[in-house]
């Protein structure tokens, strides 16, 4: 009974939250839809792009997966590897870059 | 989302709660059931196997020097003769928001200990799941049929096919694999064995409705990560 008890002590967040971020979220996937309907190029499409994506994701883990909610030690352990991935971006943007120029250097103007 | 007390133990808010759990010679991840901590650490490496595959294409779109197809031509649907750009992979967007909306309310309404409502919202969100996945095979097969393979296509650099395949294959799996165990869950929840703490079979755990909200994580994950593969590969 001891289990039960527990149970009752969890705490439930207002429904009104969820429908907010669900509404926010389908706002915002169909601003990033608009994006591309409205055929945006250049920095203002990758901004636009990036600054939507980045809100959703944010919206979901926060509140769909809690993550607000949740101890700093668990959010902590969870957000700081992402900065491992954010440094093999710039790595690899890097030798994508140095790939493209050895291609077009050997493709077009040849190699001896 | 739940801190139950532990006797003896003041939880502290932000960094200073940070370091006093971890330094607390107990258990580092106070309140959250151990479950839950490995659902985070298993989507913690699914992250970094998303991450390699959209980074291996960043890479390869970056580095190739044919044109990239253009994604808005390419998943274009004619509606009345009409090509509306995106159109399919948009519904497919909506459909993947509504079932994590739908996941979210079945954790908040089975922590209520409303058996009937979390039921039908698991299954609701299985039933949008499975409709992604459907779609995702109309894509395919619509591609496949045009002509395009993971060594070649009509549309422009050869590497497009096998980058679209790999990634959207690997995160159709996800959804798949979601809906099978949403479709377990549903039943479970149903016949209620989070009500009466009912062992299941892969553990010897009491059932508990903080295994639905483990399952929501790995089901907004997929959304998640849909969110990327959207942003980065049909729209940029």
């Amino acid at each position: 009974m001891d289990e039960t008890k527990k149970q009752d002590q969890t705490s439930t967040h207002k429904i009104g939250i969820y429908l907010w971020i669900w509404g926010l979220l389908f706002v915002l996937s169909f601003c990033s839809y608009m994006v591309d309907w409205f055929q945006f190029q250049g920095l203002l499409r990758w901004s636009l792009i990036l600054i939507f994506m980045f809100l959703k994701a944010a919206l979901i883990m926060m509140f769909f997966m809690h993550l607000f909610w949740e101890r700093y030690a668990i959010v902590n352990v969870l957000l700081w590897p992402m900065t491992a991935i954010a440094c093999f971006v710039g790595l690899m943007v890097a030798e994508g870059k140095y790939t493209l120029f050895s291609r077009l250097f050997y493709f077009f103007v040849g190699g001896q | 989302m739940s801190d139950p007390k532990i006797e003896g133990y003041e939880f502290k808010p932000g960094y200073k709660g940070m370091a006093r759990d971890t330094a607390s010679d107990q258990t580092m991840f106070k309140g959250v059931h151990w479950g839950k901590a490995m659902m985070w650490i298993f989507l913690l490496s699914d992250t970094f196997i998303f991450s390699c595959f959209l980074i291996s294409y960043m890479k390869g779109r970056g580095s190739t020097t044919v044109e990239w197809p253009n994604p808005s031509e390419v998943f274009a649907l004619h509606v009345g003769g009409v090509p509306v750009p995106l159109l399919l992979i948009a519904i497919m967007t909506f459909v993947l928001i509504t079932s994590s909306g739908t996941m979210a309310l079945a954790v908040k309404y089975g922590y209520e200990r409303n058996r009937k409502m979390c039921g039908w919202l698991i299954l609701a969100t299985a039933l949008g799941g499975l409709t992604f996945v459907g779609m995702q095979a109309f894509e395919w097969s619509k591609l496949i049929h045009e002509g395009v393979r993971p060594w070649t296509n009509p549309f422009g650099a050869p590497q497009f096919g096998s980058f679209f395949f790999m990634i959207t294959g690997f995160h159709g799996t996800h959804v798949s694999i979601g809906v099978i165990f949403l479709s377990i869950y549903a039943y479970k929840t149903f016949a209620g064995h989070y009500d009466e703490g009912k062992r299941g079979w892969f553990t010897s755990m009491k059932g508990n409705y903080v295994e639905i909200e483990i399952l929501g994580l790995y089901w907004h994950f997929v959304d998640l990560v849909w969110v990327f593969i959207f942003a980065f590969f049909y729209l940029w």
